[in-house]
């Protein structure tokens, strides 16, 4: 089968983050990029189903600025065959990302979609339900473990509880949380071969797909600060300061 | 107009992030109505309509519903959805499972974890990890949202009257076949619900030192807590983990064990009223958030703590 994985570029996750003083977003001059790292988790699954010859191809495939090349190459050195770009300077809502996907997964027809379940910088957690929603397929989130089989996918999920198991028909759409597997390293020699793997570039309008935002950004400000707090000698003081200055116990 | 909040049950009770999606939905203005899909959910029906604020409950008692299954709900929720201005959910795993479904269903780009209320149509809500609050407003017809369960204080599941209408529709798409689930148990307050949390991270060393933050946990009716790292390297389940990709919790106190206080982990739970940072390490970046801050061994001070309280 052939499997279609989308990768994010965003913010890499030890970045902390500055809000432009102007609150119009946040700075990203200069500021070091890298896959979603649950897009990396995708990724990983989609290769170890490859390695275990349930998946014949891996196709990865990132919506955005030229610049996301970066990341296709990132998954393609990691072991996805080739990459698919749909190129655009608008900025990108879940829906629109959604609906691009579609028009991708009508192209290359894969029996699996896995993405991650969110990506750091929005946080919206919305992609992967919306392209299983536009699809008509079924949908299964936040997973940490996924066994493929004949026509379906056993799944566990991730749920408030504890875990929960679901068997879904394929073609289905998948979201990875955290737990799913550890993403391994690019080596040298694959990062090198990964430039000659072949990535098709497409725009929206090739794929008619409207991509134009629904949700308007009025402002964007750091979160209120908390003030510095004091640091204690001892458990007694602790508990003394808990129980009579702050009286939380 | 009239808003539409789908409640998050277990049968018997509407659970507690459902009363803070109604608050939002009071924030908004308009006629709340609450939707309870379910299978032999008449209990959970019953206590819905006592929530302070809602006018009606609608109850949909169905095979199709049962286990919240997102492919069923989302297609009841849409044929529902266009008699009215607003869809609300609380941020739970079950509400982010299934309303991204429906807003796309319905053509509309969902807000997701609100955290505020500016007018009906314009919102605030946290990006990256917490670190910034955007300000959004939506041009869509429906305004599909998803409430921060911490963001707004619950109403009253007492004194309600709503009257109820049941529904009929059944919406069974036959593509997800639920299997089990492994709940995990525990006689302790629920993380989100929690006034007081004992968190645990890399510094407890193994599962078994868990039971350290039980003791104090037990003598303050706490709930118990992780960061990733913990969950990750097994020391416990991870239903307990805090954070951007956990749960989000603000307590009155929150008390960081072991804990270095990496963005992912803060994002989680920086909104609590006071918190508490107990770690060898005094450049750990917990303290810079910490109101306050005891630099010692975690098995000498948190054994101590248990026993002078």
């Amino acid at each position: 089968m052939k499997i279609l994985v989308a990768a994010k570029r965003v913010v890499d996750y030890n970045v902390n983050i500055r809000v432009l003083s102007d609150n119009t977003g946040v700075d990203l001059n200069n500021v070091k990029m890298s896959v979603n790292p649950f897009d990396e988790i995708a990724i990983e699954e989609a290769v170890r189903l490859k390695e275990a010859g349930i998946a014949e191809e891996v196709v990865v495939v990132s919506v955005g600025a030229s610049n996301c090349q970066e990341q296709i190459r990132t998954a393609l050195a990691l072991g996805a065959d080739r990459g698919v770009l749909v190129e655009t300077d608008e900025e990108m809502q879940p829906l629109a990302i959604a609906k691009v996907l579609k028009a991708v997964v009508e192209k290359e027809q894969p029996q699996l979609i896995i993405l991650g379940k969110q990506a750091i910088d929005g946080d919206n957690s919305q992609t992967g339900q919306m392209l299983a929603a536009l699809c008509g397929f079924s949908q299964a989130t936040f997973a940490s473990e996924i066994e493929v089989k004949e026509g379906s996918a056993v799944v566990t999920r991730e749920v408030d509880g504890g875990l929960e198991t679901i068997t879904v028909k394929l073609p289905a759409v998948v979201t990875t949380d955290l737990r799913l597997n550890e993403p391994r390293y690019a080596s040298l020699p694959n990062i090198m071969k990964a430039k000659k793997k072949p990535i098709d570039t497409y725009s929206p309008d090739e794929l008619e797909v409207d991509v134009t935002p629904r949700v308007k950004t009025l402002k964007v400000v750091p979160p209120s600060e908390r003030e510095a707090g004091i640091v204690v000698e001892t458990v007694e003081e602790l508990v003394d300061k808990l129980k009579n200055e702050a009286k939380v116990i | 107009m009239s808003i539409l909040v789908v409640a998050e049950h277990d049968n018997t009770s509407i659970k507690a992030p459902t009363l803070v999606a109604v608050a939002a939905a009071q924030a908004i203005g308009g006629d709340i109505e609450l939707l309870v899909a379910g299978k032999e959910c008449g209990d959970a029906v019953k206590a819905a309509t006592q929530i302070e604020g809602v006018s009606k409950v609608l109850s949909a008692d169905d095979e199709a519903y049962n286990h919240s299954t997102a492919e069923n709900i989302a297609g009841l929720v849409v044929e529902l959805g266009e008699n009215y201005s607003h869809i609300l959910s609380p941020t739970t795993t079950s509400g982010k499972n299934f309303m991204p479904r429906v807003a796309a269903l319905l053509d509309v780009q969902q807000i997701s974890d609100i955290s505020g209320v500016i007018t009906e149509d314009t919102f605030e809500r946290p990006i990256y990890a917490g670190n910034a609050i955007a300000t959004v407003q939506s041009s869509d017809a429906t305004k599909v949202l998803t409430v921060r369960g911490t963001a707004f204080d619950a109403v009253s599941d007492q004194g309600g009257d709503a009257e109820i209408e049941v529904l009929t529709a059944k919406h069974d798409t036959g593509l997800t076949v639920w299997n089990n689930e492994e709940i995990v148990k525990q006689d302790r307050p629920e993380l989100t619900a929690a006034s007081v949390i004992i968190s645990g991270g890399r510094g407890m060393q193994n599962g078994e030192n868990f039971t350290l933050l039980e003791g104090v946990a037990d003598k303050l009716g706490a709930a118990v807590g992780a960061s990733r790292a913990a969950v990750d390297a097994g020391f416990v389940p991870n239903d307990m983990q805090v954070g951007q990709t956990g749960k989000i919790v603000a307590p009155d106190l929150y008390i960081a064990v072991g804990i270095s206080g990496a963005i992912q982990h803060l994002a989680g739970m920086k909104d609590s009223k006071v918190i508490v940072a107990i770690n060898k390490d005094e450049d750990a970046p917990i303290f810079q958030v910490a109101d306050f801050g005891l630099v010692d061994d975690l098995f000498k001070a948190v054994p101590a703590m248990d026993e002078m309280l």
